[in-house]
């Protein structure tokens, strides 16, 4: 059983709703910098992406006070600290689904999800699949640096099969999640990934993310320099990068390197081909608005732990009805549709309150129950027992 | 349908108890659903206890599967559902079998002899049908054994139905029957069936039809000798209802909201027996109200929290095993300092326990059930309709104090019902709740700014600045903040005061809730019974039962258990005996020893039902003989 939902508009921005700035007012990168000094290692990727983000914020136009910033435990959950928004550092795993009830409370709001690869894909994987599902109105950056740096440094769920690590000294067994798959599969409505050390691009994505309505999930590579160092290393390098990155651009053919392609094969496997060898019918041209999820989650999977093929940018923007749109429109509907907008608020609820089977004492029947009371003590045992009550009460007062 | 046309006389009746059991597929909570319903209509004081299986369709004529519905309906204000049913309505042999040993000697026994077949009997060991082969006679019941089922069948013979559908309807040909012998007007009823199967006529008509086959049984068969009457009870004027705890406890969710004019947001996920409160305020959008339904409890709580610190009234409702979940999210709240409302409809535990069945044995987890130095404040509900005006004052401690409250319901509070004079809106609290709006301290260097964790001075509550206000940007977070500025701070000499400031804010709720009350008429009590939540009603009808006897007991039912009513620990003192029933092990009675240094004495039990008034009377009764014993007197 369904019932037609009247989804508002799908072309409404992420930050609809959202106070802005009075017109010609701005504010600067120094407006989101807080005054608590940050605490991250030297060298720590964080840094970038909180400097992309500070960067980035300012071009929204937003009120400040109407943004905020929910995180959950690792390192790069401290990131709220830094902002100065309002913001919660909360518990481990579960700042999705807190962000949840914020964002739906609060459409005048624009909610920023802060996250890591063991805060989102392990202890709170389940609120982060929900999140994507429901489609709640939240830009989530997944800082993935594929390691426990906080507890200083157990393998994460994004580990490779084999990495050595502080609880791994014979080398992992678990084999590790693709969060752009995870989060394609999880219905995500726009999925993206990106790296620390690329601003331009950081940048580019981020905006992408903050203008889409709905849970947009963006994988941030990012390099923990202590625990994990070098881990995007062939991402980083420059020769090494453009050999392995396949930028997604909407409308162009999907290219690794210089000289190949990516092809749907006859059996609709994905391939990397050198670009003379390449049906050029079969090669892929990238289109993340495509309802069909498939293309984007086999593109997704060209990746692998050793990095041969890195598809970089937006998988996937479409467009579908959010969860906290939809739940307002329905408050907003039935508050409507009861007709309780127009009357005093007291009047409706002393309706409520009475309910369709209420009845009414007046005076007449109405006697004392005090009275009653005393009167009527035989509740509970059966007269037998009330006998033996009887007796043994007697025997109580007896001195 | 009018009473005048039956010839048998009529006896009347201060109270009565009926229990009616059947399968949990025969319809057995809507027939007492509607005999409550008529029965209120008529103006009875009532008490209701629905028992029935966790499964939804337990193996069909199996002791498991039984399902019951006890209802207790007096001219006189009666606190529970009755201890004994003067009436076991028994459907099958499974519902007799499993009801009879709460039946006294002289109830009577209505049972459908049409499903007492021998493959039935043997599903349940009878060798022999009890009906027939004296047995209940000589336990000194009445039996009425009537061909329940093909009387409904022979009464709908015209109608378009299988033969299965017919049967159906022989609940509501027993409700017929229930109705004529106590003098119930089944209109009530009519209008529910006429509703509810508004879109299926042919199952209305049989329904219906059954219905009024019943009461015409009861008029033209010389079956029973006498029919009853119970008259109205005196109550004092006014509006009244009948409610569950569950649906008081929505109905004060949205008053609180209301009241507080602040947007009610619930996060729940399913769990017995608290999911009707989710599925009341589900249905009541058109009041403003936002429910979300989770995807475990944890995210409910979560959610729940998210919309707190959005300003608005964030609630989370749920049993035992889901408070276990949600500790950790109670536990940011309290270090947050934002308000969070935690119902708890408790069950019977551990682990999965008892879904269906109720105790009161979360007291501890809800008290203590977190790392570190984490309290919250606990209040209990004692009655079904209490549920409503005890969610008001969580709401009003939550908000004024900026924390979480953990209010305690039960399983029997939730499903039980009773009469409830609806309040006048303008007579509850209000509850009105002002968000920071600006500034509340300067710098040094005399620019004005926002300490979030800068406290009132009379309730220590932090100020509660919700996103979207201009000029208050401010984390907050579960790591150890400075005082005043909530700021990062592992000080050790900070993080001693952050501990001690949050359980004096705490403490200071003391300072805003009443007195306990004490009932002690005649002030002459040695021996005070003191209770919390759902063991008020068996309480007090067994506090009156011992008072009828000529003793003097007083009586005391504690709301608030975190903190408690300033004056509790003089008032244990001024009794020479506290004695403390609890369906638990004793939790409270632990509390109170610690606490107060008081020799309190607990009477525990754990059974998944009420305490019965009978049981606690002879407990009253045991300590009343001990404290006037004697050698306490030669002492």
């Amino acid at each position: 059983m369904s019932t037609p939902l009247g989804m508002p508009s799908p072309a409404r921005s992420g930050t609809a709703g959202v106070p802005t700035l009075p017109e010609g007012s701005t504010l600067t990168k120094k407006d989101f910098t807080s005054d608590q000094e940050v605490r991250w290692c030297p060298g720590c990727g964080d840094y970038a992406i909180l400097a992309a983000v500070q960067g980035l914020l300012p071009e929204l136009g937003l009120r400040r006070e109407n943004i905020v910033f929910v995180s959950g435990i690792g390192c790069s959950s401290r990131f709220p600290y830094y902002l100065d928004t309002y913001g919660m550092h909360s518990i481990h795993g579960r700042a999705p689904a807190i962000a949840t009830g914020l964002a739906t409370a609060r459409e005048d709001l624009s909610v920023w999800v802060i996250t890591g690869d063991g805060d989102a894909l392990s202890i709170g994987g389940n609120h982060l699949i929900h999140a994507m599902r429901r489609n709640v109105n939240l830009t989530i950056l997944l800082f993935n640096n594929k390691i426990y740096g906080l507890t200083k440094g157990q393998y994460s769920p994004t580990s490779e099969v084999g990495a050595v690590t502080k609880s791994t000294p014979a080398g992992s067994v678990d084999a590790p999640f693709n969060p752009v798959s995870l989060a394609i599969g999880a219905e995500a409505s726009f999925v993206a990934r990106t790296i620390d050390s690329d601003r331009t691009h950081l940048t580019e994505v981020l905006r992408a993310a903050a203008a889409h309505r709905g849970t947009a999930l963006v994988e941030i590579y990012q390099n923990c320099p202590i625990f994990n160092d070098g881990a995007f290393q062939l991402l980083k390098d420059r020769d090494e990068a453009k050999a392995r990155i396949a930028h997604l651009r909407a409308g162009e053919p999907v290219r690794v390197g210089e000289d190949h392609v990516v092809v749907r094969d006859e059996h609709g496997r994905m391939v990397v081909l050198p670009e003379a060898d390449a049906d050029a019918s079969r090669v892929v041209v990238h289109d993340p608005t495509e309802a069909d999820p498939s293309t984007a989650f086999a593109l997704s999977r060209l990746d692998d732990p050793t990095m041969q093929h890195v598809p970089m940018g937006i998988f996937r923007q479409v467009h579908r009805p959010t969860y906290d749109d939809l739940v307002r429109e329905q408050v907003r509907e039935a508050v409507e549709a009861g007709g309780t907008a127009d009357r005093d608020p007291d009047e409706v609820l002393a309706d409520l309150l009475r309910g369709r089977d209420s009845w009414t004492v007046d005076g007449t029947r109405a006697g004392s129950a005090e009275q009653s009371l005393e009167a009527r003590t035989t509740e509970g045992p059966t007269a037998a027992a009330g006998d033996a009550l009887q007796r043994e009460g007697e025997r109580a007062l007896v001195e | 349908m009018s009473d005048m046309s039956s010839t048998t006389p009529l006896t009347q009746l201060d109270r009565v108890v009926i229990r009616f059991a059947g399968d949990s597929g025969d319809g057995m909570q809507l027939t007492g659903d509607r005999f409550t319903s008529d029965t209120a209509a008529l103006g009875n004081d009532l008490s209701t206890l629905p028992n029935f299986p966790a499964e939804i369709r337990a193996p069909q004529g199996t002791l498991p599967g039984v399902s019951s519905f006890q209802l207790h309906f007096a001219d006189h204000d009666i606190a529970t559902p009755g201890d004994a049913p003067d009436v076991l309505v028994a459907m099958n042999p499974a519902a007799l079998k499993a009801n009879l040993r709460d039946l006294p000697r002289g109830a009577m026994v209505i049972a459908d002899k049409d499903e007492f077949t021998r493959r039935n009997l043997a599903k349940v060991g009878y060798d022999a049908s009890p009906l027939e082969d004296g047995s209940l006679l000589d336990a000194g019941y009445h039996v009425h054994a009537l061909p329940l089922t093909s009387m409904t069948v022979e009464a709908l013979a015209d109608l378009d139905l299988t033969r299965k559908d017919k049967q159906r309807a022989k609940n509501m040909l027993a409700l017929g029957l229930l109705s004529w012998l106590y003098s119930r007007d089944t209109a009530g009823t009519e209008a529910f069936l006429n509703a509810k199967f508004a879109a299926a006529p042919e199952i209305l008509r049989a329904n219906l039809i059954a219905l009024r086959a019943g009461h015409a049984y009861g008029e033209t068969t010389e079956d029973f000798a006498v029919r009853y009457e119970v008259a109205p009870a005196p109550t004092p004027p006014g509006t009244y209802r009948t409610v569950t705890g569950n649906q008081a406890m929505a109905l004060g969710l949205v008053t609180a909201a209301r009241r507080s004019g602040l947007p009610l947001i619930l996060g729940s996920y399913p769990i017995t027996p608290a999911s009707d409160v989710l599925h009341q305020l589900a249905a009541l959008k058109d009041h403003g109200v936002t429910t979300l339904q989770a995807e475990d409890e944890i995210a409910a709580v979560g959610m729940a929290l998210g919309a707190s610190f959005g300003g608005a009234l964030g609630v989370t409702t749920t049993s035992g095993p889901g408070l276990a979940l949600k500790s950790e999210t109670i536990g940011l709240a309290v270090s947050t300092e934002l308000p969070l409302l935690v119902i708890d409809i408790q069950r019977g535990g551990p682990s999965t326990g008892l879904p269906t069945k109720t105790e009161q044995a979360d007291l501890l987890q809800a008290m203590y059930g977190r790392n570190g130095e984490s309290p919250v404040a606990v209040v209990a509900s004692s009655t079904p309709s209490d549920c409503f005006t005890t969610v008001l004052e969580a709401v009003r401690i939550a908000t004024t104090y900026r924390t979480p409250v953990i209010l305690l319901s039960d399983g029997y509070l939730g499903n039980g019902s009773e009469p409830w004079a609806v309040p006048a809106v303008a007579d509850l609290p209000d509850l009105t709740v002002e968000h920071a709006d600006g500034p509340n301290a300067t710098d040094e260097q005399g620019e004005p700014v926002f300490h979030p964790f800068l406290r009132d001075e009379e309730t220590l509550a932090r100020p509660w600045a919700v996103p979207g206000t201009p000029g208050l940007e401010h984390r907050i977070g579960g790591i150890e903040k400075a005082d005043v500025t909530g700021n990062i701070s592992y000080d050790p000499a900070n993080h001693d005061r952050m501990v001690r400031l949050r359980q004096a804010k705490i403490d200071r709720i003391a300072d805003s809730i009443p007195p306990l009350h004490v009932d002690d008429p005649t002030g002459r009590a040695k021996v005070l019974v003191l209770g919390w939540g759902s063991t008020y009603g068996p309480i007090s009808a067994a506090v009156r039962l011992v008072r009828s006897t000529g003793a003097h007991v007083a009586q005391a039912h504690l709301r608030h258990l975190n903190p408690f009513p300033a004056d509790l620990g003089e008032v244990l003192h001024r009794y020479d005996r506290v004695v403390l029933p609890e369906m638990n092990l004793g939790q409270l009675a632990l509390l109170l020893r610690g606490r107060y240094l008081a020799d309190v004495r607990s009477h525990t039990a754990v059974r998944g039902l009420p305490f019965t008034a009978a049981e606690l009377a002879q407990v009253i009764h045991g300590h009343l003989l001990e404290v006037d014993a004697p050698t306490e007197v030669t002492a």
